[in-house]
């Protein structure tokens, strides 16, 4: 489970999160959308510890992060797993050694069960037979599908999701989408799934909240999510980027 | 003059957040080697950072002892001390050419590599994939890169201090016409091996400031790839500047 409460975010004198709060419950997949410069990545990034926020709080799990030392945040963060943007794998190791990168630093188990885990999430993904592959070989998908492995390794109980669908083409990004909660239904995991493709985000959430501007203006259901009123939801699911609609009503 | 001072300010203020930020992860990468390291990594960094750099090392310092032989030699004889010779060209290659200018080749070949690695790393996530898992960036990339330029510069050093004090002797017996013998027994005469010893504390000091400033300057690269070329160069040009002003305070200690 994780809950923010009146989080804000500044970097110098540029607010760019403000008074945030919401509740993800446990097995929940929540779509985070918005334009770009948003704020979704930021808040991503908080939610995982990888940057403090300027007030409020982030309970993962029952624990408290935003006070904890980086050694105590390694604790919670062994109960969450991140899907990066650009995949983010360790060029100089081959997809198994991604994999098995955090059961190799924090666990004793043998080299045997070792390999029967990256053997079993690679089979997970669908890339049963990349294990030894480098990353270099693999198209942006195949990263993607790794990178997730290489996230539900450990057997976290929170994924997280940073543009799953940038950078792939329609079909590549329906499989991902279907992935995700295939991934969600065989392990159960919680997710947050930040996007800005509205169509990934209604296929794969149970709830959609949307960022504008650092705010959380609508937080739904997904079936209820398109009906909506807001004219800023409105431009979102017509297709129109935020900047463009403002561009539009400025003329 | 309100901007002139306006803009000293700033750089004053520039320059102290560097040092402090260098000095903090300094601090932190030397509180993370209390740890055991991971040996593999160790071991697989000495080898790609110091042995790679054999042939660089040897081709400076041959040129450079042999040289400085060329430029001595001449007066020396002129003076009737060219039974010092071989002392004073392994002093001088000892105590400050071997270190100093290992240091500067190391900075340049292996700080640049350090950078260019750790800021790639950055710009494309892996920094921050591996704190996601849970593992400390510091204990993972810079223990192990401190712990291999630590000790793989002062074994430069010493390659390079023999490499010198050869190209001394060629020049000095093949150029200058003195014996062989008064060349080795003048280093066995004047030198001590404090001169040599000195030279590597040295060495591990550089190794170890070429190690911190490259995964600084990686680890701050801006983001894109202009980025990592920024950051590479600033790693270069940091390290040589500390090694030269590192190399006159450690002389004056180790030397007095």
């Amino acid at each position: 489970m994780i809950e923010l409460k009146h989080v804000d975010k500044s970097f110098g004198h540029k607010e760019v999160l403000r008074d945030v709060g919401f509740r993800v419950e446990d097995g929940e997949t929540l779509a985070l959308i918005g334009g770009s410069g948003s704020g979704k990545s930021t808040l991503l990034r908080l939610m995982i510890g990888l940057d403090r926020p300027t007030s409020g709080e982030i309970w993962v799990n029952g624990t408290e992060i935003t006070q904890l030392d980086e050694e105590e945040l390694d604790e919670v963060r062994l109960s969450m797993g991140m899907v990066f943007q650009y995949s983010a794998l360790f060029d100089s190791m081959t997809v198994g050694d991604n994999v098995a990168f955090g059961l190799r630093e924090h666990t004793d188990y043998p080299e045997e069960k070792i390999r029967e885990i990256i053997k079993e999430k690679l089979k997970l993904v669908g890339l049963p037979d990349a294990a030894d592959m480098m990353p270099g070989e693999l198209s942006g998908g195949m990263k993607k599908r790794v990178s997730l492995a290489r996230a539900l390794a450990f057997g976290p109980s929170i994924i997280f999701y940073d543009e799953p669908d940038s950078g792939l083409d329609p079909v590549m990004t329906k499989k991902i989408g279907e992935l995700i909660i295939s991934t969600q239904k065989a392990t159960g995991v919680t997710s947050v799934v930040v996007t800005h493709d509205m169509e990934t985000a209604c296929f794969v959430a149970d709830r959609i909240a949307m960022l504008y501007e650092g705010e959380i203006i609508a937080l739904e259901k997904t079936e209820t999510f398109r009906r909506l009123r807001d004219p800023r939801v409105r431009d979102f699911l017509r297709g129109f980027a935020i900047e463009e609609g403002d561009l539009a009503r400025d003329k | 003059m309100e901007d002139f001072f306006g803009s000293v300010g700033r750089f004053v203020i520039r320059w102290l957040q560097y040092v402090g930020e260098v000095v903090l992860l300094l601090a932190e990468t030397l509180k993370q080697m209390r740890r055991p390291p991971r040996m593999r990594h160790v071991f697989s960094q000495m080898a790609h950072l110091g042995a790679d750099s054999l042939p660089i090392v040897g081709l400076t310092l041959l040129f450079t002892g042999m040289v400085m032989t060329l430029q001595i030699a001449h007066e020396f004889i002129r003076f009737g001390a060219q039974s010092t010779i071989g002392g004073v060209i392994a002093i001088a290659v000892g105590r400050e050419l071997g270190p100093v200018l290992v240091g500067v080749v190391a900075a340049g070949r292996v700080g640049s590599a350090i950078t260019a690695e750790i800021s790639t790393m950055k710009v494309t996530e892996q920094i921050d994939a591996l704190r996601v898992m849970a593992t400390s960036p510091i204990g993972y990339l810079i223990v192990p890169r401190m712990i291999a330029c630590m000790a793989m510069v002062p074994v430069l050093t010493i390659f390079g201090d023999v490499i010198g004090i050869l190209g001394g002797w060629l020049i000095a017996v093949g150029w200058s016409g003195i014996s062989s013998y008064l060349y080795w027994n003048s280093i066995t005469t004047f030198a001590v091996v404090h001169d040599i010893t000195g030279g590597l504390v040295k060495a591990a000091v550089f190794g170890m400031f070429i190690a911190v400033l490259g995964c600084y300057c990686g680890l701050k690269a801006p983001a894109g790839a202009e980025g990592v070329g920024v950051a590479t160069t600033r790693s270069v040009v940091s390290a040589i500047i500390v090694i030269f002003i590192m190399n006159c305070f450690l002389s004056l200690i180790l030397y007095k």
